[in-house]
């Protein structure tokens, strides 16, 4: 329970959205609730609806309408990939397609260490420095991006994921 | 050798520091207003800058701030860095290189609203930055350029940073207040415009991270510096975010009225390998496209000139593509986009970019059917005519005008 293993936190989230604006504690706390389960499962709705007075019902079509969060399990990390266009022009889906051959995996699909899902997503604002990706797990997201002059291979990146496989 | 005015870390090594910022007369201006001004003397002085808004509509600042309705309080500042466009990467660098500049924004916008809160809206995936701008806040109420009473005087001021959760749609101001409020983030119906009933129902400005950054000098040197660079109706300096297909891609920040051909050309370095640009997008995934002819590529980058060639200057955010790029395979990308951030309130948008993206992508499978271009042109009107906000009105502008300026390369797919 969220209330036990992180009362803390929960008591800050609530106490920064008081009286009428307790709705506006919701995004947090889901955020919160991914950070503790690693995904958004039912209990993990009904958890925080409890906490900010919405349904089950209303919490979860916040969860699905936000891309950020996940209703499923997956991968320990998710390594998100930006394929959108400006991204795309400087090589991305080619970059995202042998990130994942590398892989053996395809796009969307998780490790068979269950470590990585690796996912395209729209645009992380890095556009000169593509392709880019971000990687978002319990520690929360960062960003791994290169220089146009010197922009991030398939290598580089294995490197990267393995570093953070330790 | 111009002096850089809104990435001014370019010139000042760690202006990220605090230390830095100040020897360089940060929070000068903030203290200047509210120790010397009325709220009503900084609005005048904006409005007499000429400061359009730098995140699209380049609506006039100053103008938009006296919109606020009369003696309602509490009054809120939203400054919008959910930089989320295809393209746009400015709000970014500014953020994680120069925040204090963007913070006296803020806290500028603040005091000539009369607003005792502000919330730094950003993109959920700029969690790190969000990190930092917090520390940032607290090192500026622990020097007491934030909280109650400033520099002696009635005034208080809170920011607050607030994270978005991955939606493209949040970046359309009602929605984004939506969002802060813990809700979906769907576009309100307007009137009432946020000026009238913005966040919680109360008074609001919403100011784009780059417009917000511009304040600080513009107070501390006047509106008539600031009307020295840029043009008489697009005043100042602009940030273009400049990618695709282009030797040099980078922000690039140059007087407004500088032309497409010095940006890509000079600044850009041209296509890679030679090749010949063949267009742009002039302000990311939602504004229309444009062939690179010479008439074009000497056209003026200010919001009136780039509107007069079909296109709008917006935020700035150039997307170059070369004459190797299949244009279907462009809008096929842009339909993509739009199809997976339409927020799913009007069935225009939410429906008809599925079907818009089945369609470009039969056709660029090679499956096209000869009704198709007739068939996306009827479906583009029908998503701009039919939807509630700019998302849906500009989805289908990239798609549409790339059929127009380069119908036979859609043509050959059929």
């Amino acid at each position: 329970m969220l209330t036990e293993n992180y009362s803390a936190e929960v008591e800050a989230i609530l106490a920064r959205h008081p009286g009428d604006q307790k709705e506006a504690a919701t995004l947090p706390l889901l955020y919160l609730a991914q950070k503790a389960y690693g995904y958004l499962s039912l209990d993990a709705l009904i958890e925080v609806g409890a906490l900010v007075g919405q349904t089950p019902a209303e919490v979860a079509s916040l969860a699905g309408f936000y891309s950020l969060f996940r209703l499923h399990p997956g991968g320990r990390r998710r390594v998100q990939i930006c394929t959108d266009l400006p991204c795309a022009l400087r090589g991305a889906d080619k970059f995202a397609e042998e990130l994942c051959a590398n892989l053996h995996i395809r796009l969307g699909e998780t490790t068979a260490d269950g470590e990585f899902t690796v996912e395209a997503v729209t645009c992380l604002a890095g556009c000169r420095n593509a392709p880019l990706f971000q990687v978002q797990d319990a520690d929360g997201i960062h960003y791994y991006e290169g220089t146009p002059e010197q922009p991030l291979t398939v290598d580089a990146v294995i490197g990267i994921l393995d570093k953070l496989r330790l | 050798m111009t002096e850089y005015i809104l990435l001014r870390h370019r010139d000042i090594p760690h202006l990220d520091q605090l230390e830095v910022y100040l020897q360089h007369g940060g929070f000068e201006a903030f203290k200047k207003v509210v120790t010397t001004q009325t709220p009503q003397q900084v609005i005048d002085n904006i409005k007499a800058s000429g400061l359009r808004g730098r995140g699209g509509a380049g609506f006039p600042t100053g103008v938009k701030w006296s919109l606020l309705t009369k003696n309602v309080f509490p009054r809120y500042v939203v400054a919008n860095a959910d930089e989320s466009e295809p393209g746009a990467f400015k709000d970014r660098e500014i953020l994680e290189n120069n925040p204090y500049q963007f913070l006296e924004g803020v806290m500028i916008a603040s005091y000539a609203a009369q607003a005792n809160l502000a919330f730094n809206y950003l993109r959920g995936e700029f969690a790190d930055l969000a990190a930092k701008l917090e520390a940032n806040v607290a090192e500026l109420r622990a020097h007491g350029w934030l909280g109650e009473n400033l520099f002696g005087t009635s005034y208080s001021l809170e920011i607050r940073n607030h994270l978005g959760a991955g939606a493209y749609i949040c970046g359309e101001e009602s929605a984004l207040l939506e969002s802060i409020e813990g809700h979906r983030g769907q576009p309100r119906p307007k009137p009432p415009f946020p000026a009238d009933k913005g966040l919680y129902q109360k008074p609001t400005v919403i100011n784009n991270t780059e417009t917000l950054t511009n304040l600080p000098l513009i107070v501390a040197r006047g509106p008539a510096w600031f009307r020295t660079m840029g043009t008489a109706s697009s005043p100042g300096v602009k940030i273009f975010s400049l990618s695709g297909s282009v030797n040099r891609p980078g922000n690039y920040e140059l007087p407004l009225g500088t032309t497409f051909r010095e940006l890509i050309e000079k600044h850009g370095g041209g296509a890679p390998g030679g090749r010949k640009v063949k267009g742009f997008i002039p302000s990311g995934a939602s504004s229309p496209v444009l062939p690179a002819t010479d008439e074009i590529l000497d056209c003026p980058m200010d919001y009136e000139s780039v509107a007069q060639k079909g296109s709008g200057l917006g935020s700035a955010s150039v997307i170059v593509f070369d004459e190797s790029v299949d244009v279907v395979w462009l809008a096929v990308k842009i339909a993509r986009f739009f199809k997976h951030e339409s927020c799913g309130k009007c069935t225009p948008c939410r429906v008809g970019m599925r079907l818009m993206l089945e369609m470009l992508e039969r056709l660029y499978g090679g499956e096209g059917q000869p009704d198709d271009l007739r068939q996306i042109e009827r479906l583009g009107a029908i998503i701009q005519r039919g939807s509630l906000c700019g998302l849906g009105q500009a989805a289908p502008n990239a798609i549409l005008s790339s059929l127009r300026h380069f119908r036979s390369e859609f043509e050959a797919h059929l």
